[in-house]
C-alpha cells in the first residue's frame, strides 16, 4: 500500500531557524506503523528528518508525537488503520513542549514536573529481612501507572497546560498517586497535603479526559487525580476552592435534585473570599446582561425525593 | 571540559544501579547516556529476575547447576556462584526500593517459573519487569540527585599512561564535542543487537561500549554466543517474552503437535532457548512451520489470566499483530535477541585495561556461557553493576590528579567534521542492512564453515564501504544521522569479534551449533575465546573455563 504522509519540520540551524511542512510519499507493507514509515524515509528518502525511537514495541516511550492532531506513540500507530486508502497523514512534533528539531521536542518540562512529586518511595524504615509484606491487591492496584513510560504524550495534549505551565500535569500526578497509593511509603499525608495545597496540583485539572483518551498505555492519568483529590479530601484536606465545590454540588443536588449554579461558584470560591468574589463580578455581570445568569432562588427537581436517595445511597456506598 | 570521579557510559539497569553504589560510596558520579535513562533497552525485559531466596526452600547451589547447564558448561562457575549467592540481596533490595512486584496470597514476593529450571524462582511484573526496574532505578536517580548528560553520545575513550581517564562525548542536542574527565569509567551501554536484522533489541542496541572499549584494549569474549529467542514475530523481530511459556503456553507446529514433546520430553516448552530455538528452526526446516513459523499457544490460559499476568503480550499481540491471545494461537519464530558474548570483565567488572570497567550486557563476566537462562540477564545487570562501582571506588583512591590534555578531543572533532564534509556516498543505514542480514544468514540458529565465512566477508566488506559513508544531515542540532554513521562503525567493530569467535571455535557449544562439527568437544573447547581488536584485523586467543563444583555432563532436557 501507498503511505502518504506530511511532517511538520524545524530546522533550528537554518538562518533565521525554518519551519515548513514537508510531504513523503512510499510504498509500504499493510502491516507498516507510522514509524516504520518515518525510519524508511530517514533511511532511504531523507537523512535530514529527525525523530526519537528506540524499542519499537511500546515500552521505552521514544516515538510519541501529534499523528492527525492527536498525540499517539508512532510505532504503535498502524498506518493501514488511520489512512486505509493512502489518506494523507499529518504528522507533527508533541504539544506543550518547545521543539528542538522536526518531531524532537524538549523534555525538561515533563522531567521537570515528574521531579515535583518526590518521585521515590519514602519509607520510614525497611525491612531488616526479606521484602515489605504488602497485599497482591494493593500491589495490582498501582500496577496501571506503573504502565506508565513517559512517552509525554499527556501532557502534549493537556489542556490545562496549554494555559498553564505551573500544572504538575496528567503523567507527574499519576506518577504521584503510584507513591501515595503505595502502602510502603509513609509519606502519603505530607505528599497529598502537598498536591493539594500546591499552584498546579490535583485541583486544577479540568477532567477533559484528553489524557485518558491520548495515553498509549491505559495509564489513565485524569482517573488517578480524581483518586488523589479523593484521598486528599479523606486525609482531612478541605481548604481549597475543589473541595468546597465538591461539598456544594453534593448538597445542592441533595437539597434540590440539581446543580445550584450560583451557589456552587459562591460556595466554591468561599463566602467570606470577598477579593476573589469581586473578581468573579463582572463575569456574573456579563452573564445577567446576556441573560445567563441563573435565578438564585434554585429551582427543584421535579422528582428530587427520587434523586435524595440515589445520593444517600451512593455516599453510604462510599 | 568537564570532571568527575566515575564516569558511567549507559543509563540502563547495569549503569543505574552501578551509579547509585557509587553515589552512595560518596564519589562525585556521573552518567552519560545517548537516549534518556528510561528509554534504555532494560526495558524490554518482560518476564522477571531470578533469586534463589532461601527462605522460600530455594538454595543458591539449584539456580547455579540450572545456570551452568543452561550456558553448556562455558560459564566460570566462581561467577556463577556469586551471582547466585547475591541473587536474593539484588531482588530484595529492589523492593526496597520500590519496585512493585507481583505477590502472593500472603503478600510476599510471588514467582513464576522460567526456562532450564524446574523451580519457579523468577519474581516479576506483570510481563514488564524490566520497565519497572528501570523506572525505579530512575526514581532512584533522581532521590540521589544524580548528573545525568542526557542525549550525550560518547565517540572516544580516553586513554593515558595505560590507564582508562575519561571520554570524549558529544551532545546530541548542540552538536558540541566535550572531554568528560574521571578517574575510572564503567561501561554499562548495552548489547549488540543491531548487528543482526531483524532483531528484538531497540534500534539503539549498536554495541557502542564493546567497541569503545575493544579500542581501549579490552578484549571481547565468546561473541560468537548469540541467543536467538523462540518467540518473536517475523517481520519486525519484536518480543513475544518466555513468560508465556513459564506461564504455561504451548509451542505447536502446523498439525497442532507439541513438538517439543520430541526434542525435550522433560522440560518441553521450558528448555533452555538454544534447545527451543533449534527445535522450532528444525520443525520450520522440515516443512511442519507456517511460513517460517511456529506457533504460540495461550488460548487454554484464560482471557482474564492472561491479562493480569501477560497484559503486555496481549497488547502486543492486539496492536502489532491485530490477534488476541485468548481466541488466536501466534505465529512466532527464533529471533537473535542477547549477545552471551561481551567485554571481558572478572567478577569486579575489571576489564583487561585499568580504571576500566564493564557491566550488563556490554560485559562477559562469565555468568551466561554459551547459552543464558531467561531471567538472568536483569540479575546479571544488578549484582554486576553494583559490584563494577564497589571495586572503581576503591580503585579511584589510588588514582592521582588529572591531566588537561585535549588531543583526544581534537582528534574526534577532525574525525566528524571529516565524516560531515563528505559530500555523498553511501547511507549509513544500506551499509547496516547488508551486514545484519548477512549475519543472521551466517551466524544464525544453525551454522559451518561456509555460512560463517560469508558473513565475516559480508563485515570485511562493509569495512571498506564505511569509508565511503557519507551524513546528509550538516546540522549541527540533533544530528542523528551523524550519531548512525557512528554506530555503524561501533557495530562493524562488533561483528569483526562475532566472526572472529564463531570461525574460531571449531565445535558446536549452547547457541553456536554448527551443523558440519555437531558435537560438543569438551577436551579441546571447554575455553573462552578472546577477540583483541589488533592492525591485521581481529586476533583471537583462548582462555580456559573456570570450573569449581561442577565436571561437565551431557545436557538433556
Amino acid at each position: 500500500m501507498q503511505a502518504n504522509l506530511t511532517v511538520r519540520r524545524y530546522d533550528p540551524d537554518a538562518s533565521p531557524p525554518r519551519k515548513w511542512d514537508q510531504d513523503y510519499s512510499l510504498d509500504v507493507l499493510d502491516s507498516f506503523t507510522v514509524l516504520d514509515a518515518l525510519i524508511q524515509i530517514r533511511e532511504e528518502i531523507d537523512g535530514t528528518l529527525t525523530l526519537r525511537c528506540a524499542c519499537r514495541a511500546s515500552i521505552c516511550g521514544s516515538c510519541a508525537m501529534r499523528v492527525n492532531g492527536r498525540a499517539r506513540l508512532a510505532c504503535k500507530t498502524r498506518i493501514a488503520e488511520l489512512a486505509p486508502k493512502g489518506e494523507r497523514l499529518l504528522i507533527e512534533p508533541m504539544g506543550n513542549q518547545p521543539v528542538i528539531k522536526d518531531l524532537v521536542v524538549d523534555l525538561d518540562t515533563f522531567f521537570n514536573q515528574i521531579k515535583r512529586v518526590d518521585p521515590y518511595l519514602k519509607p520510614d524504615a525497611i525491612p531488616e529481612e526479606g521484602e515489605f509484606i504488602a497485599s497482591g491487591d494493593s500491589m495490582t492496584n498501582l500496577l496501571g501507572v506503573m504502565n506508565c513510560i513517559m512517552c509525554g504524550a499527556c501532557v502534549s495534549d493537556c489542556t490545562v497546560l496549554e494555559v498553564d505551565d505551573r500544572f504538575i500535569g496528567p503523567a507527574a500526578l499519576a506518577k504521584a498517586y503510584r507513591f501515595a497509593g503505595d502502602p510502603r511509603d509513609d509519606q502519603t499525608a505530607e505528599r497529598l497535603t502537598k498536591l493539594n495545597d500546591e499552584h498546579g496540583g490535583i485541583w486544577d485539572c479540568t477532567r477533559c479526559f484528553q489524557c485518558v483518551e491520548v495515553c498509549p498505555k491505559d495509564v489513565a492519568p485524569m482517573d488517578r487525580i480524581m483518586e488523589l483529590r479523593d484521598m486528599a479530601i479523606e486525609s482531612g484536606n478541605r481548604n481549597t476552592s475543589g473541595y468546597r465545590h465538591t461539598e456544594s454540588f453534593v448538597n445542592s443536588v441533595r437539597r434540590h435534585g440539581r446543580v445550584d449554579e450560583t451557589r456552587l461558584a459562591v460556595d466554591s470560591l468561599g463566602w467570606t473570599n470577598v477579593p476573589a468574589l469581586i473578581k468573579e463580578a463582572p463575569i456574573a455581570i456579563n452573564a445577567l446582561i446576556k441573560g445567563k445568569l441563573p435565578s438564585p432562588i434554585p429551582h427543584k427537581a421535579e422528582d428530587h425525593k427520587a434523586i435524595q436517595k440515589i445520593v444517600e445511597k451512593a455516599e453510604g456506598k462510599s | 571540559m568537564y570532571e568527575h570521579d566515575l564516569l558511567i557510559i549507559g543509563a540502563g539497569l547495569a549503569g543505574l544501579r552501578a551509579a547509585v553504589e557509587g553515589v552512595r560510596g560518596g564519589a562525585d558520579v556521573a552518567v552519560v547516556t545517548k537516549v534518556h535513562p528510561v528509554r534504555s533497552h532494560s526495558n524490554a525485559a518482560q518476564g522477571g529476575i531470578n533469586a534463589p531466596l532461601t527462605d522460600r526452600g530455594d538454595d543458591w547451589e539449584g539456580h547455579a547447576l540450572d545456570t551452568i547447564k543452561g550456558s553448556d558448561y562455558l560459564a566460570d562457575q566462581d561467577a556463577v556462584e556469586l551471582m547466585s549467592r547475591e541473587a536474593g540481596r539484588a531482588v530484595i533490595e529492589l523492593e526496597h526500593m520500590g519496585v512493585i512486584f507481583s505477590r502472593d496470597e500472603e503478600g510476599r514476593l510471588g514467582t513464576r517459573r522460567f526456562g532450564g529450571q524446574k523451580v519457579a524462582r523468577t519474581f516479576f511484573v506483570g510481563a514488564i519487569t524490566g520497565s519497572a526496574l528501570l523506572h525505579v532505578l530512575y526514581e532512584q536517580a533522581l532521590k540521589y540527585g544524580l548528573r545525568v548528560y542526557e542525549e550525550w553520545f560518547v565517540t572516544s575513550l580516553i586513554k593515558e599512561d595505560g590507564q582508562v581517564r575519561g571520554a570524549v562525548v558529544l551532545d546530541i542536542k548542540t552538536g558540541e564535542l566535550h572531554t568528560i574527565r574521571a578517574k575510572a569509567v564503567i561501561i554499562a551501554a548495552g548489547g549488540a543487537g543491531r548487528v543482526f536484522e531483524p532483531s528484538t533489541n531497540a534500534i539503539i542496541c549498536t554495541g557502542d561500549g564493546m567497541a569503545l572499549a575493544w579500542r581501549a584494549g579490552a578484549p571481547m569474549m565468546d561473541m560468537e554466543m548469540i541467543q536467538y529467542h523462540p518467540t518473536t514475530l517475523a517481520r519486525t523481530g519484536i518480543l513475544m517474552s518466555e513468560a508465556a511459556r513459564g506461564e504455561g503456553a504451548y509451542l505447536l507446529n502446523k498439525d497442532g503437535d507439541r513438538f517439543m514433546k520430541t526434542y525435550a520430553p522433560d522440560y518441553l516448552e521450558l528448555a533452555s532457548r538454544d534447545v527451543v530455538s533449534r527445535s522450532e528452526q528444525t520443525e520450520i526446516n522440515e516443512g511442519r512451520g507456517i511460513d517460517g513459523n511456529v506457533l504460540l499457544d495461550m488460548r487454554h490460559l484464560g482471557r482474564e489470566f492472561i491479562e493480569e499476568r501477560l497484559g503486555y503480550l496481549q497488547e502486543v499481540a492486539v496492536e502489532f499483530l491485530g490477534m488476541d491471545l485468548a481466541n488466536d494461537p501466534v505465529p512466532i519464530r527464533p529471533g537473535m535477541h542477547y549477545i552471551m558474548g561481551g567485554t571481558k570483565t572478572d567478577m569486579d567488572g575489571c576489564t583487561e585495561v585499568p580504571g576500566l570497567y564493564a557491566a550488563g550486557e556490554t560485559a562477559n563476566v562469565s555468568v551466561h556461557g554459551a547459552n543464558r537462562l531467561g531471567a538472568n540477564s536483569l540479575l546479571d545487570t544488578i549484582v554486576f553493576g553494583r559490584r563494577a562501582a564497589e571495586h572503581a571506588l576503591d580503585y579511584m583512591k589510588t588514582v592521582n590528579g588529572t591531566s588537561r590534555d585535549e588531543s583526544q578531543l581534537e582528534d574526534d572533532k577532525r574525525r566528524l567534521q571529516d565524516l560531515l564534509d563528505r559530500p555523498q556516498g553511501l547511507r549509513s543505514a544500506a551499509v547496516r542492512h547488508e551486514m545484519a542480514e548477512a549475519m543472521t544468514d551466517g551466524i544464525g540458529v544453525f551454522r559451518d564453515q561456509d555460512s560463517m565465512e560469508r558473513a565475516e566477508a559480508a563485515v570485511k566488506r562493509s569495512r571498506e564501504q564505511f569509508a565511503d559513508v557519507s551524513v546528509q544531515d550538516k546540522g549541527k542540532t540533533f544530528n542523528t544521522d551523524l550519531m548512525f554513521a557512528l554506530e555503524l562503525d561501533y557495530m562493524i567493530d562488533c561483528a569483526e569479534a562475532v566472526c572472529a569467535g564463531a570461525l574460531a571455535r571449531k565445535e558446536s557449544r549452547g547457541a553456536h551449533f554448527r551443523t558440519d562439527i555437531t558435537e560438543r568437544d569438551d577436551e579441546n573447547w571447554l575455553k573462552h575465546t578472546l577477540v583483541y581488536q589488533s592492525e591485521d584485523g581481529p586476533r583471537v586467543e583462548t582462555l580456559p573455563v573456570t570450573i569449581t563444583n561442577w565436571a561437565p555432563e551431557k545436557r538433556v532436557y
